[in-house]
């Protein structure tokens, strides 16, 4: 493997061998609570993964600690992304790298406009991939395209970064900002909870925008609904910290029928 | 991974750091009628001032320094500061830019003051204030043109004494409190603005004002006065180098706004604010006072105050005239070992006033930040309005915030509203934006900025900017 630094990605991304998000055995502490108790997962690019599980198995927890919150204590395992070690790099590294996490809360930043959290962070993507930054009249035609797919009003832009927003036009918010930031791993993380039918049509539209050879898709959620409209490749089941179960999108239908229980008692 | 640390984004030094080198005729410490008297003759005063200064002296004289301000700092000798300082000069003063000593030049170039009518600043006439004398001033023949009188307070005290003597004083009286009083015996120089009748200020005045010489007190004094239907848009920056002692700053503010005028006062202050552990940086005891003196009339003020070691400011408005308008609209950061005790008073005297204040304390390191504001309406004062928001923000777990709001209400017909908020950047917003590829102490300007956000848009466009960059050099390692 080519090890020069440089502003470009390293020269495994392209290498199809490498996967883009490699988890093994990851152990993860909230406190005194045990939250991931040996997490491993490979996603390649290309790829749409789903993670469904009871509340509280650890899906959002999984989400944040490869995002680098902080508040996680990790007790053993390891992530690679691209062939980096995930761990050793700051979360506004992760993102810059091309690591995005659709929140399923999306915090309010008020007096913060929407139009100017985004041009940071779409210029800051984009001074790491080593392209010219965006003056404010490209920036603005990009994110009305996005806009108007994502049926945004563009009075947002002027608004506060979720501020006073409803739970679905926040969910909304995120995948537009995906979508200007163009990720090569989404995680999104229940941005199907809260939205309407027509919501969940449009955030699907959006999602499969995205959808593309060099990319990979996880999608965190309870519902098989949202699998109908954003086909995933594979389906796993996190419980009690661990990937009980994975298969195809067929394992979504039978959790739909027969909730997580069957799991449990299989796993154990 | 470590986690972000909101207690530790606050350490870059000071950048206006830097001390001119220049001779300078200062007076030897202490103050009594002798040195009021030089200071006077070396100004070519009119009796009339030197007589108000005298009369300001011996009132000082029998005055105790205030205590009540939530502030702490060992006590001040008044008599080992020095009174006066001027940059020693060839003539009595420059003729133009050609005439100011090149190393002063040097210095606001290193401060960005755009004595050169840079394009930045295009439209902005600079009174530039340095220790003590007013250097040199841009613009003045456009202003000239429209009637407008912007000059150096020494040199309105020679070319405008029937102003002053009708004005000074009015608004602020020398008796008014310990620091004005002081100031009002031994004030060095200041600016001085009279719109005419109906004249609309044709661009914005700026002035900028850096304490220099070591153990010197600073004491301007500004003087506003919109006449009839004026408008006028009024800058002041300031800096200090750093020194290990600690100055005094004890200016007064006067505006005087008569029948629909208006006059919008803006300050970006950033005296030297002392080291990490609290040494050095300027006290800060300032009286700012507009007077609403006509019928729609409005004042209004804006401050961002990043700078000092303590401050003690009020900028206030009185609000005489019917229907006129009273606003402050303020930011101060207190880091480090900071303390700053501000806020405003409205008093409404005129039917139907209406007044605003919107505060915003922020407060890193082990500053301490409090709010102290009265509204007070009088029984003249029917149909007033008062709209107080007061919000608090916290970084780190050694900082202070405290809100004493005064109110006292002699007439019912009044409307009266406050709102007050206590919050912390909160490590989710953080992290939301470092999601998003934002570094952190731009995550952490971006989220005090939004904070921040209907002061700024108070301030004139073109210092909006340098405001926000200040506050963010100010709060620099308050997150690491
Ligand atoms: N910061 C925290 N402090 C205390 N406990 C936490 C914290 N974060 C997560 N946990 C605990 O870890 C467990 C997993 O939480 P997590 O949010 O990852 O669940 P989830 O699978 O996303 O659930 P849901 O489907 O309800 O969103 C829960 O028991 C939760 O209470
Ligand atoms: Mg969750």
């Amino acid at each position: 493997m080519s090890g020069t630094a440089g502003t470009s990605a390293p020269a495994a991304a392209s290498d199809a061998a490498v996967p883009l998000l490699e988890v093994r055995d990851l152990h993860v502490r909230v406190g005194e609570q045990a939250v991931l108790r040996g997490v491993s997962l490979r996603i390649r690019v290309g790829e749409v993964h789903a993670i469904m599980g009871p509340n509280g198995s650890g899906k959002s927890t999984l989400a944040h600690v490869l995002a680098g919150r902080p508040g996680y204590e990790i007790v053993s395992g390891s992530a690679t992304f691209e062939g980096r070690d995930l761990f050793a790099l700051a979360p506004e590294e992760r993102a810059r790298a091309g690591l995005f996490l659709g929140f399923q809360y999306p915090v309010e930043i008020p007096g913060v406009n929407n139009a100017y959290l985004l041009t940071a962070a779409a210029n800051a993507a984009r001074r790491e991939r080593g392209q010219p930054e965006l003056d404010a009249f490209e920036f603005l035609a990009l994110v009305r395209s996005k806009m108007s797919l994502m049926q945004i009003d563009e009075s947002f832009l002027g608004r506060g970064v979720n501020e006073g927003f409803s739970g679905g036009e926040k969910k909304r918010n995120e995948i537009l900002q995906m979508l200007v930031l163009e990720p090569k791993l989404a995680l999104l993380d229940e941005t199907d909870s809260g939205l309407d039918i027509d919501a969940l049509k449009v955030v699907a539209s959006g999602v499969n925008s995205l959808r593309a050879a060099a990319r990979a898709i996880v999608l965190v959620t309870h519902y098989q609904r949202l699998l109908e409209h954003i086909v995933p490749d594979f389906v796993h089941v996190l419980a009690r910290g661990r990937i009980a179960r994975s298969g195809d999108r067929t394992l979504a239908l039978e959790l739909e029928r027969r909730g997580y229980d069957w799991i449990g008692e299989q796993a154990a | 991974m470590s986690t972000p640390d909101i207690d530790a984004l606050v350490n870059r030094s000071y950048r206006h750091g830097f001390v001119t080198d220049i001779d300078a005729d200062t007076v030897p410490p202490g103050l009594d009628e002798s040195v009021v008297r030089l200071i006077s003759r070396k100004k070519g005063e009119p009796q009339f001032l030197l007589d108000w200064r005298l009369r300001a002296l011996r009132h000082w004289q029998s005055m105790r320094e205030p205590h009540w301000a939530h502030l702490r700092y060992q006590p001040i000798d008044y008599d080992g500061i020095s009174y006066y300082s001027a940059p020693k000069q060839a003539s009595d003063g420059p003729k133009s830019l050609a005439d100011v000593d090149p190393k002063l030049l040097a210095t606001y170039e290193k401060l960005g003051v755009p004595l050169h009518e840079r394009a930045r600043l295009a439209g902005v006439a600079v009174d530039a204030v340095f220790d003590s004398v007013s250097v040199a001033t841009t613009f003045k023949e456009r202003l000239a043109a429209a009637g407008v009188v912007f000059c150096p307070f020494s040199e309105a005290a020679q070319k405008h004494p029937a102003l002053l003597e009708q004005y000074l004083g009015t608004v602020v009286p020398y008796t008014d409190n310990f620091y004005a009083t002081l100031n009002s015996a031994v004030f060095s120089d200041g600016s001085f603005v009279y719109v005419p009748r109906g004249v609309r200020c044709p661009m914005e005045l700026s002035t900028y004002f850096r304490i220099n010489a070591a153990k010197t007190g600073q004491f301007e004094r500004t003087l506003i006065i919109a006449d009839e239907g004026a408008s006028v848009s009024y800058l002041e920056g300031c800096t200090a180098p750093m020194r290990d002692e600690n100055q005094l700053h004890a200016a007064v503010v006067e505006l005087i706004a008569l029948d629909d005028a208006q006059i919008k006062y803006s300050t970006v202050q950033n005296w030297y604010p002392g080291d990490e552990q609290g040494r050095g940086g300027i006290y800060n005891f300032v009286t700012k006072r507009g007077e609403c003196r006509g019928r729609n009339a409005r004042i209004s003020w804006t401050q961002v105050e990043t700078g000092s070691a303590i401050t003690w400011k009020y900028p206030s408005c009185i609000l005489r005239g019917e229907n006129s308008v009273g606003e402050f609209y303020s930011v101060a950061t207190t880091n480090h070992y900071q303390q700053a005790d501000t806020g405003s008073k409205m008093i409404h005297i005129g039917a139907n006033t209406r007044s605003t204040i919107i505060s915003k304390g922020i407060s890193a390191g082990h500053g301490q930040n409090a709010y102290r504001g009265l509204v007070k309406i009088l029984p003249t004062a029917v149909g007033a309005r008062n709209f107080t928001q007061c919000d608090s923000l916290l970084m780190g777990k050694h900082c202070g915030a405290h809100t004493f709001p005064y109110l006292e209400v002699r007439n019912p017909t009044a409307t009266i509203e406050h709102e007050a908020s206590t919050s912390r950047i909160s490590e989710e917003q953080l992290f939301y934006c470092l999601q998003r590829g934002i570094g952190a102490e731009d995550a952490v300007n971006m989220i005090v900025s939004g904070f921040c956000r209907t002061v700024f848009k108070e301030l004139p466009m073109e210092f909006a900017v340098e405001a926000q960059n200040l506050l963010a050099v100010s709060l620099e390692g308050a997150v690491g």
